[in-house]
């Protein structure tokens, strides 16, 4: 009961990361290797506003928010719409270079000590109990919350809004879409912000767990395979991968071997990439092959 | 990629075209070059060679993963975790065997192509950033079996391996290193250079320029993509073995992801498909934290900073990636040709050439 709890957990917070690079390579084909970093910057900005802020925690928790997605704007349109329209591997070279970026910056600003923004929004991480034998801790809740909030919000974001609409037309045909007078940059640049959005999020209630550190963005890498094994077009497909990979390093975890945490996800990564390499719900890439 | 020569250049024999030094001037540059590599180790002190000594591993690396990214067109994330793997199989066989460095040196290389056939499969199946995800998880996992090694072995802070001996005496000498990585990091830069004239470099251009097109004319994408990262990956792991003896010294910790950016910094400053720029992006890299150092001291800032140096590095790094590839995407060899083409057409304008 203890293990399925954990999986959930860990599979919400995989899944609210992933969507964050399901998003932005969904409608602009450019996979961001500086969500780690973004998510770190977002658990930041909750640090940030929970100390200047000393309102109530939700007044915070909303403006880290806002500083999140602005941040997510602002990367769009100080640096990636640059590489629109360069080569695909331009692009992705210039999120390393962001990610390595924002992390000195981020140590620079913040140092090196573990923060904990929980204390400074005054809440404490209770363990609630689950069923009889089980237990959850108040920021695991959340998590789990807020995971649900993220995706039911994007799902009816993507079908139902015109902005979402438009969103989809980008990312299936960029060219036709611009023909039909959907303006790509700002496309592009809600993808980021709501992209940066998600990934502030789970790096905020990460840093309500167990504090701020420089571990996060090891956290983000591994939130990548399962946005991989689901497809990495496809928001369902993220939500099951991250269920199989949460669930694959729970089980190893507990029965084989815990120093495997760091490699499991990567291991799993690599059997779907040898099986199915478009993911569990990707769309096969066909034009792409001649 | 040869620039342009004044005119009054004529090739007239099969023999000129193919030769790697082709007018009187750049045989003289050349001897000149040499000259100078001869005469550095006696002058210079035991800093400058370390520094010399770092370039030349790091440009393995380098010219390395140029072939791969710069030529091939497919990225890689897991070059630290080749460099390890090159490493801890050195420190394995040395620990456990006492294996000699004539055996060390082809275990690395041919761990480094296994690795290399592996994870550059999956690549195969499909094209676009699939191969950087599998090289990512090499990373993770190359990092992990040797972090396994360590603790079960319990050299909990890292393996401690002998100097090697080559023909007798033991490489202990930073001079004599100087020379064994001097030779080394030449033959790598003359394979790399032979390669990519060759029908293998031809073709790896070709599928990084456009894949359908490469495949129309008759180019085997799939063996082309596999070999590049065959010969990228034992390539690296050679140099991680040559640094493992180098440091005398092999831990988990010394291959970072940041080890990894490092060497895409290499790529992306020296200008994505050049072997000069691989050269010139690895002198840049190496000797980058040790001005950041230097201009923190004169700025005053170095004992307020001590602790986050690092920090400081990463963002510089960052920040100077950026800065290429948005306004020289074609790095410092791409600066290199401008100059050189300022010259041959002066006093002309240069038109901006285009890729």
């Amino acid at each position: 009961m203890q293990l399925l709890v954990n999986i959930a957990v860990l599979a919400a917070l995989y899944a609210l990361i992933s969507c964050g690079y399901v998003l932005i390579y969904r409608v602009s084909r450019v996979l961001s290797l500086a969500h780690g970093e973004l998510m770190m910057l977002g658990a930041y900005g909750l640090a940030v506003s929970a100390s200047l802020l000393p309102g109530h925690p939700l007044v915070a928790l909303a403006a880290a928010g806002l500083l999140a997605l602005v941040a997510g704007f602002a990367v769009y349109g100080a640096l990636m719409w640059r590489m629109t329209g360069e080569s695909v591997l331009a692009a992705v070279l210039a999120t390393i270079a962001l990610g390595i970026l924002l992390r000195g910056a981020m140590i620079l600003a913040f140092g090196t000590q573990t923060l904990y923004p929980l204390a400074a929004l005054g809440w404490t991480n209770a363990t609630l109990p689950v069923g009889e034998s089980a237990r959850i801790s108040g920021a695991g809740l959340a998590l789990v919350g807020a995971t649900a909030l993220a995706y039911g919000g994007l799902f009816a974001f993507l079908r139902g809004t015109r902005w979402g609409i438009r969103m989809r037309a980008a990312g299936q045909n960029p060219l036709l879409a611009a023909q039909r007078g959907i303006r790509l940059h700002g496309v592009y640049a809600l993808a980021w912000g709501l992209a940066t959005l998600t990934g502030g999020m789970a790096g905020m209630l990460i840093a309500c767990d167990a504090g701020i550190e420089s571990t996060m963005v090891t956290i983000g890498l591994k939130a990548f395979p399962a946005a991989l094994v689901g497809g990495l077009d496809s928001l369902v497909g993220a939500l099951v991968g991250s269920l199989i990979v949460a669930a694959a390093e729970i089980l190893l975890i507990h029965y084989v071997d815990p120093l495997l945490s760091d490699v499991v996800p990567f291991f799993v990564l690599l059997a779907m990439l040898v099986v199915r390499p478009w993911g569990l719900f990707g769309t096969r890439e066909e034009l792409d092959r001649v | 990629m040869s620039i342009p020569k004044a005119s009054g250049y004529f090739r007239t024999r099969y023999d000129e075209d193919a030769a790697l030094l082709d007018t009187r001037w750049r045989r003289a540059a050349f001897v000149l070059g040499a000259a100078a590599f001869a005469i550095f180790p006696v002058v210079a002190g035991p800093f400058a060679l370390d520094l010399a000594n770092q370039v030349f591993l790091t440009a393995i690396g380098a010219v390395a993963l140029m072939l791969l990214t710069g030529c091939a067109g497919q990225i890689s994330l897991g070059h630290a975790g080749l460099l390890a793997a090159g490493a801890f199989t050195t420190g394995i066989l040395v620990r456990e065997w006492g294996a000699p460095i004539w055996l060390t040196l082809p275990a690395s290389a041919a761990v480094g192509a296994a690795l290399g056939l592996v994870f550059g499969l999956p690549s195969l199946r499909l094209r676009g950033l699939y191969l950087a995800v599998s090289t990512l998880a090499l990373h993770f996992m190359v990092i992990h079996a040797g972090q396994e090694y360590e603790t079960r072995r319990g050299y909990s802070t890292g393996v401690v391996i002998d100097p090697p001996t080559l023909g007798g005496f033991a490489l202990t000498d930073a001079r004599a290193w100087y020379v064994v990585l001097l030779a080394a990091c030449a033959a790598a830069v003359l394979f790399a250079v032979n390669l990519l004239r060759a029908r293998t470099g031809r073709a790896w251009r070709a599928i990084h320029r456009r894949e359908a097109v490469a495949e129309a004319l008759g180019i085997d994408v799939r063996r082309a993509k596999l070999s590049a990262f065959v010969v990228s990956c034992t390539m690296t792991s050679v140099a991680g073995c040559l640094f493992a003896y180098y440091r005398g010294f092999v831990s988990a910790e010394a291959f970072s992801l940041f080890v990894t950016i490092q060497y895409v910094a290499t790529v992306i400053v020296g200008g994505i498909g050049s072997v000069l720029g691989a050269l010139l992006g690895t002198v840049f890299v190496v000797l980058f934290p040790y001005g950041i150092e230097a201009a923190m001291t004169a700025l005053g800032l170095a004992e307020r900073l001590a602790s986050v140096v690092f920090a400081v590095n990463y963002a510089a790094f960052g920040v100077v990636m950026l800065l290429f590839l948005v306004f020289e995407p074609q790095g410092l060899a791409g600066m290199w040709r401008r100059v050189q083409a300022w010259f041959l057409l002066w006093p002309f304008r240069q038109k901006r050439a285009a890729r």
